[in-house]
This record gives structure tokens, sequence and C-alpha cells, in this order.
């Protein structure tokens, strides 16, 4: 079946190039007939916490004055969702990230931010995809539903 | 908001009475969609919310049906309709009952420590073991949070390895 082998390309791509860790699997082994729906519950949410995340910090980003107590605040965050989902680029982007909150660096936050972003949306995508392609893979094991 | 997973209408009540009923607390979404995913796993009744404050409302259950009703009534004549009780354990809701509480360290409002404080000086709730989690490894905060009574401290991200040896040594 295409997709089940695209799906396993992915996955194996995802954690190969550090874009996901152990974490995630140990989240994906969660997943059973009583909670078919698990990763994608937790995906999601992840998904729509991070975009808030980085639109707040945007916007504090983009004050005359960065009061770099919040702007952590929400990089820590950040940090721990990605940490909790097992994305584990988007999370080491957020430690370097909080090196320049503490430096008091606007330009360090602001250069960390677009890799952030950057990051947070090559996941998002592949996160995507990754829902899409398994619904896929289940409409072929299940086809009367 | 507080999210009942694994309370419900299936199965009998008695069943689902007998698992042990763990509260979640954690002010991240995404942390309390996974700490609940691996308690639920481990064949735990879960309730989750994002807040001290809410864990408190729940822990004292009959605000739990106070809770419940609100969904139907104003606030205000929730008092009045106590009669309604019997009703409300009809539409198959179910006590409190916690045996477990596993929170988040750092929340704003208030904290996991400050939760714990308020669990430990309540003769009501005392008994009921604390389990605090936290992304940062402090030495001074685990000490402090295991001098107030907390039954264990876990770092995270949280793994289900973590949370089945905890569990099976807290909830035999």
């Amino acid at each position: 079946m295409a997709a089940a082998m695209q799906l396993n390309t992915l996955m194996s791509n995802m954690f190969a190039t550090g874009l996901l860790d152990d974490q995630f699997q140990q989240l994906q082994m969660l997943q059973d007939p009583s909670a078919p729906d698990f990763v994608a519950e937790v995906v999601t949410l992840f998904c729509e916490d991070g975009e808030r995340i980085i639109g707040e910090l945007a916007k504090l980003l983009d004050k005359p004055a960065v009061d770099f107590d919040k702007v952590d605040a929400f990089v820590h965050q950040l940090k721990g969702s990605s940490a909790s989902v097992g994305a584990q680029r988007v999370k080491n982007t957020c430690i370097q990230f909080r090196e320049f909150c503490q430096g008091k660096s606007r330009d360090g936050c602001l250069k960390t931010l677009d890799a952030v972003r950057n990051d947070f949306y090559d996941l998002r995508s592949k996160f995507q995809t990754m829902l899409q392609l398994e619904q896929q893979v289940q409409a072929s094991f299940y086809p009367k539903q | 908001m507080m999210s009942c997973k694994g309370l419900g209408g299936e199965g009998s009540a008695a069943a689902a009475a007998a698992l042990p009923h763990v509260l979640a607390v954690d002010d991240s979404s995404v942390d309390r969609a996974v700490i609940s995913g691996i308690l639920r796993s481990s064949k735990f009744r879960v309730t989750a919310v994002d807040s001290g404050k809410r864990a408190l409302e729940l822990l004292g259950s009959v605000c739990v049906i106070f809770l419940n009703l609100n969904l139907l009534l104003p606030f205000r004549l929730c008092a009045s309709v106590l009669h309604v009780l019997p009703i409300t354990f009809v539409l198959g809701l179910q006590e409190a009952n916690v045996s477990m509480i596993i929170t988040d360290y750092w929340m704003p409002e208030m904290t996991g420590y400050e939760l714990l404080k308020k669990v430990k000086e309540s003769s009501k709730l005392k008994g009921i073991p604390v389990v605090i989690m936290s992304s940062e490894n402090v030495p001074t905060r685990i000490t402090r949070c295991m001098e107030e009574g907390a039954e264990d401290f876990l770092l995270k991200p949280v793994q289900p390895s973590d949370v089945s040896r905890l569990c099976n040594r807290v909830l035999r």
C-alpha cells in the first residue's frame, strides 16, 4: 500500500534528521484501540499551542522596549510542549532562544525566533502529512466504515 | 476547563469506580493530553484540569456536583436545588474520590508547590499522594516539595515508564 510506505519513509526521515526524538515514539506506543486518536490529538494541540506562542513572541519582540522576562516565559512554554511531544529540533532551538533572552539580546532573539518559526512550520507540515497518510492507511484497512 | 476523560456512561459505573482516579493538573494543554494518555494507558481514570484552583474545586467532592449543576442552572440556584442530587447520580456523575494528584510545578496563579501545601494542610485531603512534575531540575525546589510531603518529583518530559513505576508504588 503506497500510503503505508510513504508514511514509513516520512517517519524514518523525521527521526533520522532529529526533527523527532524518542519521546514521540513513546507517545505512539500509547495509541491503541481504546485511544485511537491519541497521537493526532497531541499533535494538533502542539501545533495550535506553537502557533499561538510564536505569534506572542513576534508581538513582544516588535515592541520598542522588549520585556525579555515575558519572552523567556513564552519560550519556556514552547520548549516544554516540544519536549513533551518529542519535537527535538524545536526544543533545541528554544534552548538557544532562552540564552538570548537571558542575555537580553534583541537581535539574537529575533534571529532565533526566525529559526524557531522555520523549525516549527517544517514540523507542522510534516505532522499534517503524517496524519493524512495515517488516515489513508486506516481507510485501506477498514474500508467499510 | 475540565476534561473528564474516562468518566462517562460506558460500562457500569461500579466497574469504572473500581479504577483508581488520578487528578492531573497542568496549565499546558499539550502536557495535560500527554499525562492523561499515559495514565489512561495504565488503566487509570483521569481528570485533567488546568489550574490549582480547579483542582481544589474538584477535590471538594460536593462541589463537583455543583460544578456539574452549573451547566444546567445559574450558580445561585444550586444551593436551593440540593433535592436534585438524586437526579445528578442518575445522570451518571461520579464523586471526585481522588487516589492521587499529579501536578505541574510551574503554573500561573497557584504553583504545584502551593497546591501541595493546601492539600497537606487539609484534614480531608492530606492523605492523597501528590506528585510534582517539572521541566527544571532544581535541587532546592525538589527538596522543598519533598519536605512539604510530596510523594515524588518527576522531571518532564514525563514518560510512561516513570508514571507506571510511580503508580505501582503509590496505588497498590
